[in-house]
């Protein structure tokens, strides 16, 4: 029993209950109508304290930005009360499950924040003297060593920043492989229709054109159409593995092999990484080069879209033809070898300026050294373990994709299961958020209809998993009773409700302007 | 193993609702030969004392850029960043959070996106901007790969003033799509060769100001010669904090800017991640690359904010988007907004006057030391000298005077013939003792 101020308990009035009470200034008690800073700053107002320029910009004459920028200013406390009001209108793994398919939402350990942060990463320049870098270059190259290992790889670039900044670091290492085994006429990809959308675009990106292959009724790879579809034109197949329903290709290996007997290289996406991290290795399954995507199985935190990394690991056969920089070991240690000419004539160029995403491989390598070889194969268990114990927990109300067999780390329902009940896929995730949960992937992948992809992760306990299970299993039993109001309307209890994309699309507002009858907050 | 939460009890319980007799059951369709049924060969799990005493050695092996007299630039900026800033970008809601697919439940990433949109345009001068790049670099790379969408025309020309690294990238990337770059010759003031080079085929020009040297140039006459032949004008930028002293890029005719926008919110992090701002005219919008978040307002018809403009992307176009990019930089993007929110007009003025006056105190100091030659006319915050031999040598035996001197041109690009070039940058963390050792090390050295 809580306490009011001058000592008297304090009790709800029982009789006070109302389902659509609201406040008088449009706020919900401790969620807040935040305006935007434009509105709340002003022009003169400034959260920090700097010393006066001891010289003017007179010779700079008319470089001199004359006219107003147009940006608004805020004291500390009202940025921090600003973006704090902000924050909690989001939804985030340390408040629920997160069960986006294919995005890997697992627990961000803070160790790794703390350890980003330590001036010798966070405060170095990525271009004073390697001799003033040695701890720098010798944890990526345990991370580089630790990325082959798990995936038997002779070979990493570490580079790309994200995880269709790798699938382009791959396709322009297979793509200079052809042209220098003069193979420049292989100009087509082969993508399975499950593919994630980075998979074709990335493939038109660097100029190839991209045809589909077909999908067995188990969901995997239709070998025969595969075969057909191979010829003198492909410079290689993308196949997602486990793929994007969640599933093994069980003929990995001989996929592999038809597509190297045909001449073509094997793209790998390991979007799916986590599902397999220490039990399988994809060079044993025949890949070629295969990015990882560090910020889903190594934990670097999503931050709302970002940043990612996304090293791809090599073959021996596309290995010589990576982007500059690497690293090499010496006489006197490790090397950055910035320049691709001096010391490799094949490498295909550079992915970005710098050497990749640092702060995310202190993170990553942090995460590794914590959990070890043990540790990444019990996460690989549990995560599919977590998807299997979803899926055998709403089978019984919902329809699985794929009933037959195990699933691995993502369960893929369709909406056969919500046929004539009026709710729809999109309808059902809305109400999944009233439950206080971020709804699954959906409608993707994109052979399944209505499709709903969860992927729990192994760092969500059996509690939590019962306390989502039985959220789903109410809800579908609410759908399926004709409690359609409850779907189509929802959320209701979200920080918004549904919000008109179509108008925003229409009408694009993509920055905030000064109406004219606008009170003048930041002329 | 802290980060998992179930106990084998539970694990047990689990594999009986499934109906598989133990775990291996679950990877049944891993063919038999790819199956590693022993522990690879890598250090076993670690407490967190032991993994924080690891990293904590080997960042212990490198020198921190706070650790002395440091003058490096050329792409990467130190910058004092307010201690709110990363106080609020590790909030679980913004940090543990993704794209935001769901916006009834992403408002405040989404408003935080709108509000670095706006800023983004205002400091560029500038109408659209995305909700970032990855870096500068890569920014720079999707420009010129957007400009071929808008004009369809394959010529892309780089000045000679672009960072080397931005250059490297765009020649990657626009190579493997059938574009031809023209990459003109590194020089300090490679501008003027820029005019020259534009022809009817050029579908853009690339320009950096304040350049890889340093030097802040007004490119409205580029801008004019580029658009009397139907080419855009995409002006990079590295160093965002130029943007409050400096024209902005709208001002001078750009179509297309995009810059690094590291030096605002964001550490130095050796090389990334980093937050790339991709601006454009209005006109343009639907040939960017990239998120964008767009108002609309809910059932209630409340105001809020959406991903949208979302046709152009990979998810729904597939092989016809704009850009393959998905993840972005999100997180830094909210530093960069929340540090610009505190710095406001007022305080981003002053805080590029006052990078200014210190790289005006330092050129003037360099001024005075003997045999070195100050290459750089009007600048930034940043400037080129020239030096007797070798540049990286120099620097390398300023180190053992305590002094990280800057960045040799030749790292940057070893066959360009510019050894004995040096760019040194100064900001605001620069204090005038830093400036005064620097010079002291640099006569003793040249000197000797």
């Amino acid at each position: 029993m809580s306490m009011s101020s001058v000592g008297r308990p304090t009790q709800p009035a029982a009789a006070i209950v109302s389902e659509a009470h609201t406040s008088l200034t449009g706020g919900r008690g401790l969620l807040q109508d935040e305006p935007l800073l434009f509105e709340l700053g002003g022009w003169d107002k400034t959260g920090v304290d700097l010393p006066a320029a001891e010289h003017d910009a007179s010779d700079l004459g008319d470089l001199v930005r004359a006219s107003p920028i147009g940006l608004a200013g805020l004291s500390e406390p009202e940025t921090m009360r600003h973006y704090v009001r902000l924050s909690q209108k989001n939804h985030a793994i340390d408040l629920a499950l997160y069960p986006l398919g294919s995005c890997t939402m697992k627990h961000n350990p803070r160790l790794n924040e703390k350890m980003a942060r330590l001036p010798g990463f966070a405060d170095l320049h990525p271009l004073q003297p390697q001799s003033t870098t040695r701890g720098a270059l010798e944890l990526m190259d345990r991370l580089a060593h630790w990325l082959k290992t798990l995936t038997g790889m002779p070979a990493v670039a570490l580079s790309p920043k994200a995880g269709a900044h790798g699938e382009l670091c791959g396709l322009l290492a297979i793509k200079a492989a052809h042209e220098a085994a003069g193979h420049a006429n292989r100009r087509t990809v082969l993508v399975p229709t499950s593919a994630h959308g980075t998979n074709p675009a990335t493939a038109a990106f660097v100029g190839y054109s991209v045809q589909e292959i077909a999908q067995t009724d188990d969901g995997r790879v239709d070998l025969a159409d595969l075969e057909a579809k191979l010829g003198p034109d492909v410079a290689c197949i993308m196949v997602t593995n486990p793929n994007t329903c969640g599933l093994f290709e069980r003929d990995i290996i001989e996929i592999a092999r038809v597509a190297h007997a045909a001449g073509a290289y094997f793209y790998c996406d390991g979007a799916n990484f986590n599902a397999i991290v220490g039990r399988v290795r994809p060079g044993d399954l025949g890949v070629d080069a295969m990015h990882i995507n560090l910020h889903k199985t190594f934990s670097t935190p999503h931050g709302g879209g970002g940043p990612g990394a996304g090293p791809v690991v090599l073959s021996a056969a596309l290995a010589p033809f990576a982007p500059a920089p690497w690293i090499v070991h010496d006489g006197d240690g490790l090397k950055l070898v910035e320049e691709a000419r001096d010391e490799a004539a094949q490498a295909f160029g550079r992915m970005c300026a710098f050497q990749g995403q640092m702060g995310m491989f202190v993170r990553a390598y942090a995460y590794m050294r914590s959990h070890g070889a043990d540790g990444l194969r019990q996460v690989a268990e549990d995560a599919v373990l977590n998807a299997n114990y979803i899926k055998a927990r709403l089978s019984g109300v919902m329809t699985p994709a794929f009933p037959e067999g195990p699933c691995m780390h993502e369960a893929l329902f369709d909406d056969a299961w919500l046929e004539g009940t009026g709710v729809t896929t999109l309808d059902f995730a809305k109400a999944m958020i009233d439950e206080g949960f971020h709804p699954m992937t959906m409608y993707f992948p994109l052979v399944v209809h209505g499709a709903m992809l969860i992927e729990p992760t192994e760092t969500e306990s059996k509690r939590e998993l019962d306390r989502f299970c039985d959220a789903l299993e109410a809800l579908a039993v609410a759908a399926k009773a004709g409690d359609v109001d409850r779907f189509t309307g929802a959320p209701y209890l979200a920080p918004m409700r549904r919000l008109d994309e179509t108008l925003a699309a229409r009408k694009p507002k993509l920055t905030w302007r000064l109406e004219p009858e606008a009170p003048s907050a930041a002329a | 193993m802290r980060y998992l939460p179930l106990t084998p009890e539970d694990r047990a319980q689990m594999l009986g609702v499934i109906g598989a007799p133990d775990i291996d059951a679950l990877f049944v369709d891993v063919p038999e030969a790819a199956r590693k049924q022993a522990l690879f060969d890598l250090p076993l799990h670690g407490g967190e004392l032991e993994v924080e005493r690891e990293l904590g050695q080997l960042a212990g092996m490198n020198r921190a850029a706070g650790e002395g007299p440091f003058f490096c630039g050329a792409g990467a900026y130190r910058h004092h960043v307010p201690a709110s800033v990363d106080h609020i970008i590790q909030r679980s809601e913004f940090l543990t959070s993704y794209t935001p697919y769901q916006p009834e439940i992403a408002q405040g990433t989404l408003q935080v996106l709108f509000e670095f949109q706006t800023q983004v345009a205002a400091l560029t001068g500038l109408d659209v901007a995305n909700a970032s790049m990855y870096d500068g670099s890569t920014a720079c790379a999707e420009a010129v790969m957007m400009s071929q969408r808008v004009n369809r025309r394959k010529k892309g020309i780089l000045s000679g003033g672009l960072h080397p690294h931005y250059a490297a990238t765009t020649q990657t990337i626009a190579h493997a799509e059938g574009m031809t770059i023209v990459r003109l010759k590194a020089a300090i003031d490679a501008e003027a060769a820029v005019i020259d080079a534009i022809d009817d085929e050029t579908a853009c020009v690339v320009v950096q100001t304040p350049n890889v040297f340093g030097v802040a140039t007004d490119v409205t006459k580029i801008a004019e010669a580029a658009h009397a032949k139907g080419a855009l004008l995409i002006v990079v930028t590295t160093e965002a904090v130029s943007y409050g002293l400096l024209k902005s890029p709208g001002e001078m005719g750009a179509d297309i800017a995009v810059a690094e926008g590291q030096s605002i919110g964001n550490a130095l992090n050796y090389g990334g991640p980093y937050v790339g701002l991709f601006t454009a005219r209005e006109k343009l919008v639907r040939q960017m690359p990239g998120r964008l978040c767009g108002e609309t307002v809910d059932a209630e018809g409340r105001r809020g904010y959406v991903l949208t403009l979302s046709t152009r992307e990979q998810h729904i176009r597939r092989e016809k988007a704009t850009s393959n990019i998905c993840t972005n930089s999100g997180l830094c993007a909210l530093a960069f907004t929340i540090h610009l929110s505190l710095l406001g007009e007022t305080g981003l003025r002053q805080l590029a006057a006052l990078n200014h006056s210190r790289a005006r105190e330092m050129r003037d100091a360099l001024a005075v030391v003997p045999s070195v030659e100050i290459l750089t006319p009007r600048f930034f915050n940043e400037i080129a000298i020239r030096v007797p031999g070798d540049a990286a040598a120099l620097v390398e035996a300023l180190l053992a005077d305590g002094i990280v001197a800057g960045v040799p041109y030749s790292r940057l690009d070893p066959h360009a013939g510019l050894d004995d070039i040096l760019l040194l940058a100064a900001t605001e963390t620069t204090t005038p003792a830093d400036i005064s050792a620097l010079t002291a090390a640099l006569k003793g050295r040249i000197a000797r």
